[in-house]
């Protein structure tokens, strides 16, 4: 049998700790990655975090056991000196495996990074969404339009706006399960960044813009909702809860807030992808 | 292309006092370094830390509930003897009997907070409408002068006193533009032209909750929103429920 030498080494054991390390990923670490399973587009990214993991490790196994390797078996033996090895200059072998194998990793990350981008994972979106999510469809086949929600902010509370349901405008988000929504996010005052993290979705909340983007809860319960953009003195209070309820939930919460909203109803601005309010008399 | 190991120059060697050297080079950096960690933690620390100081209205228990009386006033000016800021706008509160500046106050948890406010300051209007409808306060309700309101009129909004994260709301209506005898610095007296808005909340788990105006009425500052409105102690300040 032929002896193994410190490549062949350093081969085997790169491979076996690999190996173990991408079966663990798989199994026990990817259940736990953020930012679960809240949402269509959470899950998309979880599913992108789980891939670039499972990716990092043999790359990650191969610094490793390359320099513990090194450390063990090229040590200096005589204690006194200590000198740097010969240089290694013009291995084609080495050069050539190192350039096919990064340009490869770096161009698959770019490839798989654009498609989920665009496709599954609640991103390419903004003003003018590069990718619009396939339209819903009902148990009859019948084409179901997004809910779209309205997060407004301002220093320092996010308010949303139903324009569905009258225009009605209320401090708490309140989502539906199983329905896309399409999520309008702009800015009274200055820049915000709408965030719920649970549910994968994070936009900025810009003045006179309108940035788009959706997302489809699939369990009911609660999430949080901050804001993710130094916005000033309260940035750090600026927070919530949200809630995803069922259907039913959601219809009988929309009544209720109608009702509650109706006088104010009035004094509403016509629903707008984007408002740009005069300063007012003291502040102007 | 392969050079040869005679064409390049010879590793450098390195001796282990020269090790020692450096290494003691090292952690005299590291050391500094540290210590300038530390001193920005202490700064940044000190800053938080500082500010008003936190005021406790006297608690009330009755056989059903505990409740406090807050009693605040909002001025367009806070004064010399108040502020080294005497244009700023500010709320003032209630405290051993003198109107003291301090937005920082302590009530018991699970009480019935009743305030008072004293409204001395101009319309400004809303930058939302939707901050015009009452929220958060007992029957959704408050009164003005007397008089129970729900909502007013976004354009007569002065300030609000907001709490986000209990949803509570309150517009507070300005004073007529026309009326006699507005206050022109604070403390103002009860004689200056004002409005009396009464509401009461209940106060939720012990926790530490902000508040704040949502009317941009910081004058003289872009749309409103710099100054007292960006300074704890004036437009803004927490509620410690204790």
């Amino acid at each position: 049998m032929t002896r193994l030498g410190d490549f062949g080494r350093i081969a085997v054991i790169w491979l076996v700790t690999s190996t173990v390390g991408m079966v663990l990923v798989a199994t026990v670490l990817a259940p736990h990655l953020p930012p679960g399973g809240a949402s269509t587009e959470a899950s998309g990214q979880r599913f992108d975090n789980e891939v670039l993991t499972l990716v990092s490790v043999p790359i990650v196994a191969m610094i490793v056991v390359y320099f513990g390797y090194v450390l063990i078996a090229f040590r200096e033996r005589e204690p006194s000196v200590l000198a740097d090895g010969p240089p290694i200059r013009g291995h084609m072998r080495t050069q050539t495996i190192w350039i096919v194998v990064t340009t490869l990793t770096v161009l698959f990350l770019a490839a798989f990074g654009t498609y989920e981008l665009l496709g599954g994972s609640g991103g390419g979106q903004g003003p003018n969404p590069a990718f619009v999510p396939a339209a819903q469809t009902t148990a009859a086949g019948v084409k179901r339009e997004p809910l779209q929600v309205q997060v407004i902010g301002q220093q320092w509370q996010f308010t949303f706006r139903y324009p569905s349901f009258g225009g009605f405008e209320t401090a708490q988000l309140v989502l539906p399960v199983d329905r896309q929504i399409e999520l309008h996010v702009t800015s009274l005052d200055v820049i915000h960044s709408f965030w719920a993290y649970k549910l994968g979705v994070k936009a900025d909340a810009n003045p006179g813009v309108d940035n788009i983007a959706y997302v489809t809860p699939k369990h009911l319960g609660s999430f949080d909702l901050r804001c993710a953009e130094l916005c000033g003195l309260f940035h750090g209070y600026m927070f919530d809860t949200g809630r995803v309820v069922s259907g039913a939930d959601f219809a009988k919460w929309v009544a209720g807030q109608r009702a509650f909203m109706q006088p104010v109803l009035k004094y509403l601005p016509p629903f707008e992808h984007s408002y740009l309010p005069e300063p007012t008399i003291r502040g102007g | 292309m392969v050079i040869s190991e005679s064409a390049l120059p010879p590793p450098p060697v390195y001796e282990r006092a020269d090790m020692g050297a450096r290494a003691l080079k090292l952690s005299g950096i590291a050391a500094a370094v540290a210590l300038v960690g530390v001193a920005i933690g202490l700064y940044i620390t000190e800053f938080l830390m500082s500010g008003p100081p936190a005021t406790s209205p006297p608690v009330r228990v009755s056989a059903q509930t505990k409740s406090v009386r807050l009693t605040i006033q909002t001025v367009a000016a806070v004064g010399p003897s108040l502020s080294a800021h005497p244009d700023w706008v500010s709320y003032l509160v209630r405290h051993q009997g003198k109107w003291v500046r301090s937005t920082i106050w302590t009530v018991p948890a699970h009480a019935l907070v009743h305030v008072t406010v004293y409204q001395f300051d101009g319309k400004s209007g809303l930058r939302n409408p939707f901050m015009s409808r009452v929220r958060g306060t007992i029957g959704s309700t408050m009164t003005v002068d007397g008089k129970t309101l729900g909502v007013i009129n976004p354009d007569d909004a002065s300030h609000t006193f907001a709490i986000p994260q209990l949803h509570l709301i309150v517009p507070l209506k300005g004073v007529a533009d026309e009326a006699k005898n507005q206050c022109g610095y604070a403390p103002c007296s009860l004689s200056n032209a004002h409005l009396t808005i009464r509401f009461t909340f209940r106060t939720p788990g012990k926790g530490r909750y902000r508040w704040q105006c949502f009317v941009p009425c910081a004058a003289g500052w872009i749309y409103g929103f710099g100054g007292p409105m960006q300074t704890l102690g004036y437009m803004d300040g927490f509620l410690n429920v204790v």
